[in-house]
C-alpha cells in the first residue's frame, strides 16, 4: 500500500521535528534544533533495516520516492515565494554582506573537503 | 472570468502544481534551446521563481512573492516549510549511512566553522559601514549566518529594529545568492560527492539556499547537504547571542 510509505515518511518527519523542538526548548531557543536531520537519520535507518526485516515493499516505497522526486518543484515554489524585494531593499550593506559571505564560504568548500588529502 | 478565478482560488494547491509545472517546463525548454542542457533546467526554474517573486513583490507590496497573488496563494503552501521539510526528509531514502559516517566529522567541523566564518565576515562589514555598538554589529553578523539567526539573536540581546531588519535582509541576500550561484560554481569547487555536499551544507547553512543549490547541481547530493544545514541555524542561535556576542562586546 502506497500510504504505508507516506505514513512511514510522516512518522519519521514528525518524530524528528518533535525531538528538534524539544532540544530547542532545552537550550532555550525558539528554533528547531536539527529536527529534519534527525528525521533523515530515522528514515535512513528504517530504509536499511525494514527493507530486509519487515519488507516495506515496492509500492509502499513509491510513497516515499514520490516525495523525494517532487522535491525540486517544491524548491521552485519555495523560490517563487521568497521576499526578493526585501533582500534588495535592505540597502548596500545587506547586499555587500551577503555577497562577501557567500563568496568566501564557497572558497572554503574545497579547502575543508580536501583537508585530509593534503596532509 | 470571475468564475475561473473562483475555481483557481478554491483549488489553490492544484493551481500551484500547474504554475510550477509550467515554470519547470519553460525552464527545461530554455535550457535545451539556449545552452544545450549545460545550464541545468532546475537552476533556471529556481531563478525564474525568484524573478516571479520579485515581480509579484513590486505589484502586491507583499513579503511572500507570488503567493501574495490570490490565485497563486497555493504556491505558499507548496513551497512552505511543511512540504519542503517533508520532501527533504524523503530525499534521505536511499542515501547511505556509511557516506554520512565517513565524513561526519568534516560535516560537524564545517558547521561550527561556517557559523563563525559567516558571523565574523558579517560583523566586519557592519563595522566597515560605520556601526559601532556591539548589539548592532552582533545582530548584522547573525543575519549573515541566516535570516532566522539574525532576528532571534537580535531580539535576545536587545538590538534595535533597524539592525534586525538589516540582518534579515543580509540573510535573504545570502540565501538567494546560494540558490543562484551554486550551480554555476559547483564544478570548480568540487561539489560532486557526498563529502563536499556535507561541507557545503555546513558552510552555507541557509536551508532554502542549500536545498535549492544542491537540487540544481545533483538531487542525489541533497540529503547530505540538508543533513548538516539542518543543524546550522540551531548552532547559530546557540553561539551567536551568547559566546560570539560576548566576544564582540569585549572588543567594542
Amino acid at each position: 500500500m502506497v500510504i504505508y510509505g507516506i505514513a512511514l515518511l510522516g512518522i519519521c518527519t514528525l518524530i524528528g521535528l518533535i525531538i528538534g523542538k524539544f532540544l530547542g526548548s532545552i537550550f532555550g531557543i525558539d528554533a528547531n534544533v536539527g529536527g529534519i536531520g534527525i528525521a533523515m537519520f530515522l528514515l535512513m535507518y528504517c530504509s536499511s533495516s525494514l527493507n530486509t526485516k519487515l519488507q516495506i515493499g515496492d509500492i509502499s516505497e513509491k510513497g516515499i520516492t514520490f516525495w523525494s522526486m517532487i522535491y525540486i518543484p517544491i524548491v521552485v515554489a519555495m523560490a517563487a515565494r521568497q521576499n526578493v524585494i526585501g533582500a534588495l531593499d535592505g540597502g548596500l550593506m545587506a547586499i555587500v554582506a551577503g555577497i562577501v559571505v557567500v563568496v568566501v564560504s564557497f572558497l572554503f568548500i574545497p579547502i575543508i573537503t580536501n583537508y585530509k588529502k593534503d596532509r | 472570468m470571475n468564475l475561473i478565478q473562483e475555481i483557481l482560488i478554491q483549488n489553490n494547491l492544484i493551481t500551484a502544481f500547474v504554475f510550477v509545472g509550467l515554470i519547470v517546463y519553460l525552464s527545461y525548454y530554455l535550457s535545451d534551446k539556449f545552452s544545450n542542457g549545460r545550464f541545468h533546467g532546475s537552476a533556471i526554474a529556481i531563478i525564474l521563481g525568484l524573478i516571479f517573486a520579485y515581480i509579484a513583490g513590486v505589484f502586491t507590496n507583499g513579503k511572500n512573492g507570488v503567493s501574495d497573488i490570490a490565485i497563486l496563494s497555493g504556491v505558499g503552501l507548496l513551497g512552505g516549510s511543511m512540504l519542503r521539510d517533508f520532501a527533504i526528509v524523503a530525499t534521505a531514502y536511499g542515501a547511505k549511512l556509511s557516506d554520512l559516517r565517513s565524513s561526519g566529522f568534516m560535516g560537524i567541523f564545517s558547521l561550527f566553522f561556517g557559523v563563525v566564518l559567516s558571523f565574523t565576515l558579517g560583523a566586519l562589514i557592519a563595522i566597515a559601514f560605520g556601526y559601532e555598538d556591539p548589539k548592532s554589529i552582533t545582530t548584522i553578523g547573525a543575519g549573515t549566518v541566516t535570516f532566522v539567526v539574525g532576528p532571534i539573536s537580535g531580539s535576545a540581546i536587545g538590538a534595535n529594529s533597524e539592525a534586525i531588519a538589516l540582518s534579515i535582509a543580509a540573510g535573504l541576500v545570502k540565501s538567494i545568492l546560494v540558490m543562484t550561484i551554486t550551480p554555476l560554481v559547483a564544478k570548480r569547487i568540487g561539489l560532486n560527492n557526498p563529502k563536499s555536499a556535507m561541507v557545503f551544507g555546513g558552510l552555507m547553512g541557509t536551508n532554502s539556499g542549500v536545498a535549492a543549490g544542491l537540487a540544481a547541481v545533483d538531487p542525489k547530493l541533497v540529503p547530505y547537504g540538508a543533513m548538516t544545514a539542518t543543524f546550522y541555524t540551531a548552532v547559530g542561535c546557540l553561539i551567536v547571542p551568547s559566546l560570539l556576542f560576548f566576544l564582540v562586546d569585549l572588543l567594542f
